[in-house]
């Protein structure tokens, strides 16, 4: 963590500020608590891990090559994907949208993982039908229900132009999308509004998680929402009668 | 064929507020006590920096593993009921610790009124106020016999606040002094005086200085870093099991907690139980831990499961309103905890800093205060802001009207992120004779016993309660200046989702064995040397949330088994049935 990740609107020295918050928690004075949190978050917070922050800076500059596909198998589904989450959370004058804060690789290793083979839900049978797409009642996973929605995006797009969805204007795709949230889209096997709170969910998180799950590239999410990330303690600023602004920080930086 | 143990004193079967508190007081007494917990072992160094909003927010890392078990849900019982398949459906704590350890932290004692509120009523509004179907009832014990078991819970979680100002009742300061006033909070207490109401600080389990607790434990102090209700404490500045009474427990030379091990049946003669049976998780195998009580200490669904399926007790049935195992199921989710939002064009709030129990409320509104001979309900409710510190995936408020995607919710969620306050209603929720606990003759775990079903729909009384709720909510933000205010809409049926954690009732508590399943020790009328402990006992939901009941009544429990090991025998006379309902 470096100093300018730190900005105090008073112009407080951060460094104040780390002492005081070290003075103000008692873990010194109580030492009751062990050596993780002394060795790796306090060595943090009092800049004594300079070397390796320079090698996680290091790290972070060749990180590109993580953002290969590991669950989906056709670059169709990606790319439908891809211009699925764009719409959701477009590029605007705020900032980047979807694809350049890394949510559709986000969604990729998200259910290549435990949460796209559905492993701590519970899957087991008879399945009944049921009118609230809220309640999971269907026998697919996550992975299963984004690709057979995703394709059957690409299928409606294609009814517009033969090179499908990813390459329709924002308009229609926005047409399209909206039609399968109100569960007018048409899945074999799922209504297609629990596909699109799927995704909608999936694309938010991708855009606000911490970057350590391929999302929110560059914390440029949390930034957009001034959002601080992993910050250590508000207790000092909790009482402002202001706004506070302070640059995020991530887990990465964080974690001891 | 399971391995039979060496006998101890105690089996307590969950280490959250309420087993854990059970094991330490009776192992420092010298009992010899073995904790059987299913999750994992954990200790605060398992949460030291878990500021990862997707891991434990979204993804509810601290919640039961529902692949092994889940439950099914249904609104009537002429339905078929399904499984709640995922944690967005149904969130339950697991792991050493339990629930209590993921909790927010609001700390509230519930009202006399709550706990004669049968008598109470009747007395005040006339026997006709309370609809057919409603099992309303007394709980066995009074406020006053209450407050002792209250006041040691709060010193031993260090709980910090300020006093009521209309609460005649308590006599104990808080340990630690309230939460910090953030300008937001400030709003709502300006606004809440202006319209005639007594606002304080939540009273909270985020503990405000570093302090140490009777036990000798100590409890670091809470430096509002936001993640909090979800997560375990990255400082053990969250008064949890974890800090407070697992490691006392721990510091006893008799007490053992053996974490991984699945408790199964508890082993009856027909008169007592003699043991509980459990698996351990890592290798399958069985054992047998012989023991002179049973303390039943988990969450309300494994309370009543674990009975049920050692058939303890007679099952109720909602036709004949006879069985007391199941009766009375209840809770504070979905139509409750609703109210209002302000968006503001030109205030702007840190709402990313918080903690779980930051926050202001009133009691004007209070089932103990308000006259229910002019309302469509019975009780009424506490009106709460909160600031637990937003994280961005989970809270996007946007006013209504907005788009849920695409460039104007980009837009306006970005904007609203820092620029909105909630105000929502805590409602008392009467039990009622349709909703109840069984076992699902169809949906198996992961050991193929079968999962508990819960039947559960909305009476006008849900409805209504919640609608004067939200139209007192809707008056706050007003008076705060919101540019734009917002309600929420009560739901005409309750739709499976189990949010929130706060899940009661099946096992309550009472004067009368034809109405109750425990007496006011939580002790069981049908067998003497099984202790059911938890929001299990709660025969309705004040209008408060629920963990300083909870961790009262697990000091009530510790005393009751203390008396039983020594004397044996019913500690409380059973009453005949004026209660019935």
């Amino acid at each position: 963590m470096s100093d300018e990740n730190k900005k105090n609107p008073d112009g407080r020295e951060p460094d104040a500020d780390r002492r005081k918050f070290i003075k103000n928690t008692g873990l010194v004075a109580g030492g009751v608590v062990g050596g993780s949190l002394f060795g790796g978050y306090f060595g943090n917070m009092m800049g004594k891990d300079e070397d390796d922050d320079k090698k996680k800076k290091e790290r972070k500059a060749g990180t590109k090559f993580r953002e290969a596909r590991q669950f989906f198998s056709r670059k169709e589904d990606f790319d439908v994907l891809t211009a699925a989450v764009e719409r959701i959370y477009p590029e605007d004058d705020n900032g980047p949208g979807a694809t350049e804060l890394g949510v559709p690789f986000y969604i990729d290793a998200q259910l290549a993982g435990e949460y796209g083979l559905n492993a701590v839900a519970y899957m087991g049978g008879p399945y009944k039908k049921v009118k609230s797409s809220d309640r999971y009642q269907t026998r697919l996973n996550r992975g299963e229900i984004i690709i057979l929605g995703l394709r059957a995006l690409n299928d409606a797009g294609k009814q517009k132009d033969k090179d499908g969805f990813s390459k329709l204007e924002g308009k229609e795709q926005d047409k399209i999308l909206s039609d399968f949230e109100k569960g007018k889209g048409k899945i074999t096997g799922l209504s297609s509004d629990m596909f699109f709170e799927l995704l909608r969910q999936m694309t938010i998180e991708g855009c606000y998680c911490d970057p350590l799950y391929g999302g929110n590239r560059d914390m440029a999410g949390w930034k957009m929402r001034e959002f601080p990330g992993a910050h250590p303690a508000y207790i000092n600023d909790i009482d402002s009668k202001e706004f506070v602004k302070m640059d995020p920080i991530s887990l990465e930086d964080y974690q001891p | 064929m399971a391995k039979k143990l060496d006998k101890v004193d105690v089996v307590v079967i969950g280490t959250g507020w309420a087993g854990g508190s059970i094991a330490a007081e009776l192992s420092k007494k010298g009992h010899s006590v073995v904790a059987l917990e299913r999750g994992e072992d954990k200790t605060q160094q398992d949460y030291i920096g878990a500021k990862d909003e997707l891991r434990y927010t979204s993804r509810k890392i601290m919640m039961q593993d529902l692949s092994k078990e889940t439950i099914t849900s249904r609104n009537t019982s002429d339905e078929e009921a399904l499984p709640v398949r995922t944690k967005n459906e149904l969130m339950v704590g697991t792991d050493v610790g339990g629930g209590s350890v993921h909790w927010a932290g609001a700390t509230y004692r519930w009202s006399p009124f709550d706990f004669e509120i049968r008598s109470r009523v009747e007395k005040e509004y006339g026997k006709d106020k309370i609809p057919k179907g409603m099992n309303l009832q007394d709980w066995g014990i009074t406020y006053k016999e209450m407050e002792k078991y209250y006041e040691k819970w709060e010193k031993t979680a260090g709980i910090s606040g300020e006093k009521d100002p209309i609460d005649k009742h308590r006599k104990m300061d808080y340990p630690n002094p309230p939460t910090i006033e953030t300008p937001n909070i400030k709003l709502f207490k300006d606004a809440a005086k202006k319209l005639g109401y007594h606002p304080f600080q939540v009273p909270s389990g985020n503990v405000t200085k570093q302090y140490e607790n009777p036990d000798g434990e100590t409890i670091n102090q809470c430096q509002y870093c936001a993640f909090c209700t979800h997560y375990g404490c990255d400082f053990g500045a969250k008064s949890d099991p974890l800090v407070t009474v697992i490691p006392t427990a721990k510091k006893q030379k008799k007490f053992e907690l053996r974490t991984l091990s699945e408790a199964r049946r508890i082993v009856y003669d027909g008169k007592k139980a003699t043991g509980v049976l459990y698996v351990d998780l890592r290798t399958g195998e069985e054992y047998e831990q012989p023991c002179d009580v049973v303390a039943v200490a988990g969450f309300t669904f494994t309370n009543n499961r674990i009975l049920m399926m050692s058939k303890i007790g007679t099952q109720y049935d909602p036709k004949t309103g006879k069985g007391t195992i199941g009766r009375n199921f209840h809770g504070q989710f979905n139509i409750t905890f609703l109210g209002a939002r302000g968006f503001f064009k030109d205030k702007k709030f840190n709402m990313a800093m918080g903690a779980g129990a930051l926050g202001a409320t009133f009691s004007d509104l209070a089932g103990e205060h308000i006259d229910n001979s002019k309302t469509d309900f019975i009780h009424g409710g506490g009106m709460e802001i909160r600031q637990y510190g937003d994280g961005p995936i989970n809270n996007n408020p946007v006013p209504k009207g907005t788009p849920r995607w695409g460039k104007e919710f980009k837009e306006k969620s970005l904007f609203y992120a820092n620029r909105y306050v909630q105000v929502w209603f805590t409602p008392g929720v009467p039990a009622w004779s349709h909703n109840y606990l069984d076992l699902d003759p169809t949906y198996k775990d992961h050991m193929g016993d079968p999962l508990i079903r819960a039947t559960m729909r909305y009476s006008d009384q849900d409805r209504n309660i919640a609608k004067y709720g939200i139209e007192k909510a809707k008056e706050v933000v007003e008076k705060m200046g919101a540019d734009i205010v917002d309600v929420d809409e009560v739901p005409e049926e309750f739709d499976h989702i189990y949010d929130g954690g706060h899940y009661a009732g099946g096992v309550i508590m009472g004067e009368n064995p034809e109405t109750s399943a425990v007496n006011n020790y939580l002790q069981m009328w049908d067998a003497e040397n099984i202790f059911v402990v938890g929001a299990s006992a709660f025969p309705h939901f004040g209008n408060r949330h629920p963990t300083a009941t909870v961790g009262a009544l697990g000091y009530r429990a510790a005393e009751g088994i203390e008396k039983y090991l020594k004397d044996g025998g019913m500690l409380v006379e059973p009453k005949g049935s004026k209660a019935k309902a």
